[in-house]
């Protein structure tokens, strides 16, 4: 641990440059990518959520779009139906994806490796389907819109582009300085010492199930902050956003960006959107019966990293060239 | 229509469901037993059968039975040639490490539904039923066809049962399944083995495809369900067993058929799966397994 230490003004200083670099894009940036930006920081604390579990603690769940969506209809529910304020919309979101993760964590970590994996996928997929089958509060698949005058925090006007993305990265910084704080306080290493090896971790006197369990509920919060963020600033929610491809969505911005690497989830976020968009483009215009989707470009970026690159960018940075990197 | 004969209908149709199930979710038994992997792509493998029936029962002119039956010898070898390169170029090259081969099977997952899509579009399609018949009963007509389905179902299943119990390849599968290592020791290809089992239990999927694509329309997205209920006989019938994925297939695919018939297919999907993630959860070897070595 003192190893980490020397370097601790070095992390702080290099986190807080990339806010201002986020800060400084708010003003640079042209309209179209200014609002994919504010998207993508929202999405990226979804990411930097599913790191913790999968990256730091090695858990891999496939079913964290019930997280998110958690956040999703607890924000935008209370909001829709009973007319409640920003501020407390968001906190039900929080508390929703409370309520779940410890639920699910409390069953899902009775079981280890492929099990686990299986047992997340069906619960993601219950959740997705209480979205469908309360179909007359939430509209399903066609999903609800809210309105300008639901979404007013305080004298902000979360419906402005300027507002929403210094909302967006407002979110975004809490959230980088909150993981980066966790990974590096003594209950972060505990939990990478369990994805290294659980046994000896029990060994050496860890409650091995309560720190697992720890890592569930703040991976199940942060996700759900995402969607809770998500609904509030861009107004709208449906059951797409609980379907499992929102669970391997997150699963691949971590896995391009980096595991284990608090700056890795942004990154790999603004570059797998960036490709599909921009892939998306050029494609279609070039080859316009393909039918090209996010699929293909989705599914070609998932075996070439997992073949190639499985350590992810800044995980391979980290190995070669920038030890210290957190 | 009274209660009796509705719920004749029901088990009827759970039953020819039941019959499909079975042989997918085999297919995906077969290699989560003796690879120790999960194949997330097994619904895509479903899918593609279902899809490459229905070019090949389109492009031959003449009675609708030959283009079927063409259908059912070809389709099912072209998916086990997408399974044999995906296996080879991608699996073999993470090491079975069963997290890698998750994320790459979802890769390989999403790269088929694209194919298809771009190469058969997006909408459903049938595919003419090999014949017509209707068997009456007192109540209602049912089509021969699907009861047709239920017998196919049963002479693969005996026969995959011939093949793993009775046979010189099955003796090898198992003892790749029992211990690799050792399997090695004695000269086993363990490395073709798997490569032959990933085929082997896609080209399951692909049979039960081309079996369902007269009563089920073909469809880009169809590979999604069958997956899920796939991964659910598995689960409850114990890993690699072919008793307990029969019979699970038949619990599961009956009371599916049954309580669709009476209930929301929705709340259906959702007893069912929560039940699923509660026996994992609190019965890890299956309700007819035994414990996991």
């Amino acid at each position: 641990m003192t190893g980490f230490g020397n370097f601790t003004g070095r992390v702080v200083a290099l986190h807080i440059a990339v806010v201002a670099l986020l800060f400084a894009l708010q003003f640079a940036l042209p309209a179209y990518h200014h609002g994919i930006m504010a998207r993508i920081m929202v999405l990226a604390v979804f990411a930097m959520g599913y790191n913790l579990l999968f990256g730091y603690t090695g858990l891999l769940s496939l079913g964290h779009a019930m997280f998110f969506s958690a956040g999703l209809y607890g924000a935008g529910l209370t909001v829709y139906h009973l007319d409640w304020s920003v501020p407390a919309a968001f906190a039900a979101g929080l508390a929703s994806g409370l309520v779940l993760s410890t639920a699910v964590g409390f069953l899902a970590l009775r079981t280890t490796g492929v099990a686990f994996l299986i047992v997340t996928m069906m619960f993601g997929q219950v959740a997705y389907l209480f979205t469908l089958y309360f179909g007359d509060w939430t509209r399903g698949e066609e999903g609800l819109t809210l309105s300008q005058a639901a979404r007013q925090l305080g004298p902000l006007d979360l419906t402005d582009p300027t507002t929403r993305y210094f909302t967006a990265l407002a979110l975004f910084t809490v959230v980088l300085f909150v993981t980066l704080a966790l990974v590096r306080a003594p209950f972060g290493r505990v939990l990478i010492a369990i994805r290294e090896n659980e046994e000896r971790t029990r060994m050496l006197g860890y409650d091995t199930f309560r720190n697992k369990l720890g890592a569930t509920i703040s991976s199940g919060v942060i996700c759900a902050a995402s969607g809770a963020a998500y609904v509030l600033l861009f107004g709208y929610f449906g059951s797409s956003f609980a379907a499992v491809q929102y669970s391997i969505l997150p699963l691949l911005w971590v896995l391009v960006g980096g595991a284990a690497t608090t700056l890795g989830p942004l990154l790999g976020t603004v570059l797998m959107f960036y490709l599909v968009d921009l892939s998306n483009d050029l494609l279609n215009s070039r080859f316009p019966d393909w039918d090209v989707s996010y699929l293909g470009i989705v599914g070609v970026a998932l075996v070439l990293l997992i073949l190639f690159f499985p350590k992810g960018l800044l995980g391979s940075v980290r190995d070669r060239w920038v030890r210290w990197l957190p | 229509m009274a209660f009796g004969p509705y719920f004749f209908l029901a088990t009827l149709e759970g039953l020819v469901m039941a019959a499909v199930l079975a042989l997918t979710a085999l297919g995906l038994s077969l290699v989560f037993g003796v690879m120790r992997v999960v194949n997330v792509a097994h619904g895509e493998f479903f899918m593609l059968g279902a899809v490459l029936a229905w070019a090949v029962a389109t492009s031959i002119s003449g009675h609708p039975a030959l283009g079927f039956l063409v259908a059912l010898v070809i389709s099912p070898l072209v998916v086990g040639a997408v399974a044999l390169a995906s296996e080879r170029l991608v699996l073999k090259r993470v090491n079975y490490n069963p997290e890698a081969t998750i994320v790459a099977t979802i890769g390989i997952l999403y790269i088929i539904q694209q194919l298809a899509l771009t190469f058969y579009g997006p909408d459903a399609r049938p595919v003419v039923a090999p014949f017509d018949y209707r068997i009456r009963f007192p109540w209602f007509g049912y089509s021969a066809y699907k009861l047709s389905v239920i017998a196919a179902s049963a002479i693969v299943l005996a026969a995959t049962w011939y093949l793993l119990s009775r046979t010189r390849i099955g003796l090898v599968m198992r003892a790749t399944q029992f211990d690799a290592e050792t399997a090695t020791a004695f000269g086993i290809p363990v490395d073709r083995v798997y490569a032959g089992v990933f085929a082997l239990g896609a080209m399951l999927a692909a049979v039960a495809a081309v079996l369902i694509v007269p009563i089920q329309q073909a469809h880009y997205l169809m590979g999604h369900d069958p997956l899920l209920l796939s991964f659910i006989v598995v689960i409850i019938g114990g890993l690699g067993s072919l008793r307990g994925t029969t019979v699970a297939a038949l619990l599961i695919g009956l009371s599916d058929g049954i309580i669709s018939v009476f209930f929301s297919p929705t709340l259906a999907k959702i007893i069912a799966t929560m039940a699923v993630a509660l026996v994992l959860v609190f019965r890890p070897q299956g309700l007819f397994g035994v414990s996991a070595r």
